[in-house]
């Protein structure tokens, strides 16, 4: 699907952050190998001139980035720079290329020299790895004829294009210079995709097409149904235009309660992951939170934090929404998340191991010092606090994080519903405990037995999918015979066609990134309890996710595909 | 040729910022400094990498060497920078 400059096309690819932009192509380019068929060096003296000339260029280009970069980007910048200028790369390539190693192999191999003593050394070290061998990309590049690999300076506002996004690169992205992000790996949880519908950046992934289009070209894009039209007509970019319009007077209804249109309350939530996120979510019109990651306090730590720092920062958070409901999750690390106090060891299974619950049933210090933290900070502000534990999924675990939690005094505990066991017997679980939220993200994960973290695997990972929706259903049905209830602070909550199902299904809350909740309120207004469980059922009912999504488009409000 | 023991004093060892600033003093004596743990290969002590990649511990003891004109002077400040805990200051 190649596109020459000029030439009109139109792809698509999974829309996983809604907006429309339109801009001018920058392309990330994929860092390059060296050649396995390099002419080998013959004037060593020569060859070496020419490596030292272009690392001396890495270095500067890596300077004149840290010079103009932010307090987080800086210091890296400067540290990759002194690598580039460094003597002892510089004479390990040099006996290379006096062995006889052409130019570009002989750079990769001086550096995975250093990088195998740094490995070897673990931790702080290892890390640095990741460094040396962007500047090993770079050089290579240069010496190879081609641009430096990596995230280009915006320059002026356009549309990113790229195989895959590492979440370093993301974070670096500014809404301000980037106005849309199209990647051909990649999937709907991955991510780039998360942290692109933070940052409000319309964004599709899956779009192989992308990698054929050339840099400059200017693109459409629109980051909810998925849609890309390269070379737009003038008539395309007005419709786009108006789509963007329409979309905007849809959002501007109401900041109040999420209500179906007959006046059914499903509570709308922020997901938020440090005291910071709490702040700004705090003065959205959201009804609390429905999703307190923790683990900002403890990952690249060294030690626990004590119960006096977790406290004072519970507190801030809780302060911030007053008499709204905070729900805190507990740690949940594992093995592909360690913690430098907490390391059980590597697993061959990380997602199917000692994580979450797992862990925080072995290592009770810290499990018992988060739940004292928190039953101060519930003291100190009598705020509506909802502490609930990850990856549950028996009832023996249920019991015990609900009996530690209720003895500090905390009012209300409840679990995380991600593993399928859980779901599938939710009415059990739920006599234990006051509520249940269903991380949809881990729950698909489990149900189709894919890596979330793989784009290959994408087709199996879309929340359309109606196996995750039998599995929601089932764990609502326990909810509800048990009269307890069941939220849902997944990916999935925030889709505004989605949620509409969900609440069919009997979810009685969505949390989501705050910027999601205008689109999600608008859309449960347009529609009655009645339409949504019609939906959810016709949902249900679909061979595939694609079928799902499309029959529940088709019973929707016009209005509704203006919001995606 | 001019050699020097010394003790690393640094509490997390020759490692980040120590490591970082005993590179920058190797580098200003404008000579040729080597920097080897016991029984290891000497490195360039003006590189970030071998330095770092040395991996000398708190308590470890490693020989610098130079030569040319002032290297027991450039040696003996040297000595003088590793005896400190430079994590500390």
């Amino acid at each position: 699907m190649a596109a020459d400059a000029g030439q009109h096309s139109t792809f698509h690819g999974i829309g996983v952050s809604a907006g429309i932009a339109v801009g001018p192509l920058v392309v990330v380019t994929p860092a390059p190998t060296a050649p396995a068929d390099e002419a080998p060096t013959t004037d060593a003296a020569a060859a070496s001139a020419t490596v030292h000339g272009v690392l001396d260029e890495v270095a500067k280009g890596l300077e004149a980035r840290a010079a103009v970069a932010g307090d987080h980007a800086k210091p890296i910048l400067e540290a990759g720079a002194m690598m580039a200028r460094d003597p002892g790369l510089a004479m390990g390539i040099d006996n290379h290329l006096q062995a006889g190693k052409g130019l570009t192999n002989a750079v990769t191999a001086a550096v995975e020299e250093i990088c195998t003593m740094f490995e070897s050394l673990g931790g702080y070290m290892a890390e640095r790895v990741t460094d040396l061998r962007d500047v090993r990309d770079r050089a290579v590049a240069r010496l190879l004829g081609q641009p430096e690999p990596g995230v280009p300076t915006l320059t002026v506002p356009s549309i990113l294009a790229a195989h895959d996004l590492a979440p370093a690169e993301t974070a670096t992205l500014s809404t301000d210079t980037c106005l849309g992000i199209i990647t051909a790996a990649g999937g709907p949880t991955s991510h780039t995709a998360i942290l692109a519908s933070q940052l409000g950046i319309p964004a599709v992934v899956q779009a192989t097409g992308i990698l054929g289009v050339a840099a400059g070209t200017t693109v459409a894009i629109d980051g909810g149904v998925g849609e890309i039209t390269v070379n737009p007509t003038a008539d395309e970019v007005t419709m786009l235009e108006e789509r963007k319009k329409r979309r905007a007077a849809a959002l501007a209804g109401g900041t109040g309660k999420g209500a179906t249109k007959d006046g059914y309350p499903v509570a709308l939530l922020a997901n938020i992951g440090t005291a910071d996120d709490a702040q700004k979510a705090a003065k959205q019109a959201v009804e609390g939170v429905g999703l307190f990651r923790t683990e900002f306090l403890f990952l690249d730590r060294d030690t626990m934090p004590t119960v006096e720092e977790q406290t004072a920062t519970y507190t801030a958070v809780f302060e911030a929404f007053g008499d709204r409901r905070v729900v805190v999750r507990t740690l949940d690390a594992g093995a592909d998340k360690p913690l430098k106090f907490a390391d059980l060891g590597p697993e061959e299974n990380p997602a199917l191991g000692r994580r979450g619950i797992r862990l925080g049933m072995i290592r009770t210090d810290v499990m018992d010092a988060q739940l004292e933290a928190l039953a101060a900070a519930y003291k100190a502000t009598g705020a509506d606090v909802r502490v609930m534990a990850p990856m549950i999924a028996t009832q023996a675990e249920a019991m015990w994080f609900a009996e530690k939690v209720r003895a500090l005094g905390l009012p209300k505990v409840g679990i995380m519903i991600e593993v399928p066991a859980a779901a599938i017997r939710s009415k059990g679980i739920l006599y234990h405990v006051d509520f249940a939220s269903l991380g949809t993200n881990d729950l698909q994960q489990y149900t189709m037995a894919a890596d979330r973290m793989q784009g290959e695997l994408a087709d199996l990972l879309n929340p359309w999918e109606p196996a995750l929706l039998d599995v929601v259903a089932l764990a609502c049905e326990g909810g509800a015979a048990m009269g307890k209830p069941v939220g849902v602070c997944g990916e999935a909550g925030g889709d505004p066609a989605l949620a509409l199902v969900l609440t069919g299904l009997g979810v009685s809350s969505l949390s989501m990134a705050p910027g999601k909740v205008p689109a999600v309120r608008t859309s449960l207004g347009l529609h009655t309890r009645e339409q949504c469980q019609q939906m959810a059922a016709a949902a249900r009912a679909a061979t595939n996710a694609a079928d799902a999504k499309a029959a529940v488009l088709d019973m929707a409000d016009p209005v509704l595909r203006d919001l995606l | 040729m001019a050699t020097r023991q010394v003790s690393i004093a640094s509490s997390v060892g020759l490692h980040a910022r120590p490591a970082s600033l005993f590179v920058q003093a190797a580098t200003a004596t404008g000579l040729p400094v080597t920097i080897a743990k016991e029984g290891g290969n000497p490195v360039d002590a003006r590189s970030i990498l071998m330095v770092m990649a040395l991996g000398a511990k708190h308590g470890e003891t490693v020989t610098l060497a130079a030569e040319g004109e002032g290297a027991d002077a450039a040696l003996d400040s040297l000595v003088e920078l590793l005896s400190r805990d430079l994590d500390a200051e």
